[in-house]
């Protein structure tokens, strides 16, 4: 093994690092946002949102991420006309924005499924309980909804900011440069895999894990009463 | 070029695209389908060392489930592309004297890559049925005289067999839709003619995966957009078809036990 060489590819991956960041921070808070919306669409059952929100669930669970990406980055291209004519030519033709894009719709997707599963945990009793006392609306969501469906989700949904991580892999695909983009190019370069995917591999299990101790950290923050157990894979 | 409609590009034959997205969709399943087994004779032997093996293989599993989880599945698959390349490259020159490029058995480095990253998380499902079989049926079959292999094949194999069924359904969608990344390592298959007396039913054709026919079809005729919808709903038809087997299983397999 090659000394020199590794510490020379982990610099030049370290490269890569803010842009991996950068997409799976984004993308988690743009789906945040998105899948609250949907998951509380499905949640309150209002005709026809509840059926939007399904069909997008559906769609986007139910398809490879990299199907997704190549439909936004190289299919939708096919309509460079149009999109120029509505001033959106300017984000489609990027792949950093496509990437982003892609990302976004895919982790709200699955962020929308673990938030309803958060709320349809909440107990019939504790919202009766809260009608009884006048509450109703936002403060009945602020007060005793929204805590009781945050602490039964954030295990699960810890697991999908860590997919987030390797998810923004497939950016690579479409030209990124984040930490797989760069390792391929090093890869294409000097054909030594072994080191380079030493490094690479290293980068990712070092940002999962630091993420994965800050999600314990939190899980016993807000539920310090909950046993916690280990989530079991969780996967997509 | 003048653009065609997209029912003139999904005719069947020569003229069309329909019959490669189908065989892509066939290749697809089939790299799918051997990854799965490939992660559950991982997965079987992991979880076993997790369960049941002493201190080494179990921190040995620990680690293996750890990494393979915690790094991107397409990093894993650029480094069986490029690495068993290598790998087989140096054998040959070191032992053959032969200097040059070496084809590599592209299906087989694409299903022991996706198959190890799913037999990470097949893992834990298994260990996780595992602990759900009973305690008291294992006393009672110690009680009754079984032992060792015996024990396993009729009491544990069985139960956990039964209690995976469910995660096992939700890993099979996992490693469906990871097989899509085989499509940038360009995996091809090569078929030979197929005929039946002088009837040619299928012309001699190479194909690859869905997603990597999409991409191909869609740089040939300037139409990105068609093909990658027709990749969508295919995926989806895949995925769907999959939830309604794997429930009838679970239904199936849970039948014997009480539920809530």
């Amino acid at each position: 093994m090659d000394f020199a060489y590794l510490a020379e590819s982990f610099w030049r991956l370290l490269g890569g690092v803010p842009l991996t960041l950068q997409l799976a921070g984004t993308s988690v808070a743009v789906g945040f946002i998105v899948a609250l919306t949907f998951a509380l669409a499905m949640y309150g059952r209002v005709w026809p949102l509840n059926w939007v929100a399904e069909a997008f669930v559906f769609v986007f669970r139910g398809t490879p991420l990299l199907v997704q990406i190549f439909l936004i980055y190289y299919g939708l291209g096919q309509f460079r006309p149009e999109l120029t004519d509505f001033g959106l030519w300017g984000f489609f033709r990027s792949p950093y924005y496509c990437a982003l894009l892609a990302l976004s719709l895919n982790t709200a997707a699955y962020s929308a499924e673990i938030i309803r599963g958060g709320l349809l945990s909440v107990p019939r009793g504790a919202i009766e309980s809260a009608r009884a006392y006048g509450m109703s609306g936002p403060t009945l969501y602020r007060r005793i909804i929204g805590p009781i469906a945050l602490r039964q989700a954030l295990p699960a949904y810890g697991n999908e900011i860590i997919l987030m991580i390797k998810a923004t892999s497939l950016a690579s695909t479409i030209t990124l440069l984040e930490i797989t983009g760069v390792a391929h190019k090093l890869i294409s370069e000097t054909f030594r895999a072994i080191e380079v995917f030493l490094c690479a591999g290293a980068l990712y299990l070092l940002i999962n894990s630091i993420l994965a101790f800050a999600v314990r950290r939190a899980e016993r923050w807000i539920a310090p009463d909950l046993e916690r157990t280990e989530v079991a894979a969780t996967v997509h | 070029m003048e653009p065609k409609s997209f029912l003139e590009l999904m005719q069947w034959g020569p003229d069309g695209w329909l019959d490669e997205m189908v065989f892509g969709t066939f290749l697809t399943l089939a790299v799918a389908l051997v990854s799965f087994v490939f992660g559950l004779v991982f997965g079987a032997i992991a979880a076993w060392a997790k369960v049941s093996g002493g201190p080494f293989s179990n921190r040995l599993s620990v680690t293996y489930t750890t990494v393979f989880r915690g790094i991107p599945d397409l990093l894993v698959i650029y480094l069986f592309y490029f690495g068993a390349g290598l790998a087989l490259a140096a054998l040959a020159s070191t032992f053959f004297g032969y200097d040059g490029f070496v084809a590599l058995p592209g299906f087989l480095v694409a299903t022991l890559a996706i198959g190890l990253v799913s037999g990470a998380y097949q893992t834990e499902v298994i260990r996780g049925a595992w602990s759900a079989v009973p305690k008291p049926e294992i006393e009672a079959a110690r009680a009754c005289g079984m032992s060792g292999w015996t024990l396993f094949r009729r009491i544990t194999a069985p139960q956990i067999l039964c209690y995976a069924v469910q995660g096992m359904g939700n890993i099979w969608q996992l490693v469906l839709k990871e097989s899509a990344l085989v499509a940038v390592i360009g995996l091809s298959v090569h078929f030979a003619e197929i005929r039946i007396g002088d009837i040619v039913l299928l012309g001699e054709t190479r194909f690859s995966d869905l997603l990597r026919q999409a991409y191909v079809a869609a740089g040939s005729t300037r139409q990105p957009f068609p093909f990658y919808i027709t990749c969508v709903l295919l995926y989806l038809a895949m995925t769907t078809l999959s939830t309604v087997v794997f429930k009838r299983a679970e239904f199936w397999a849970t039948r014997g036990l009480r539920t809530a």
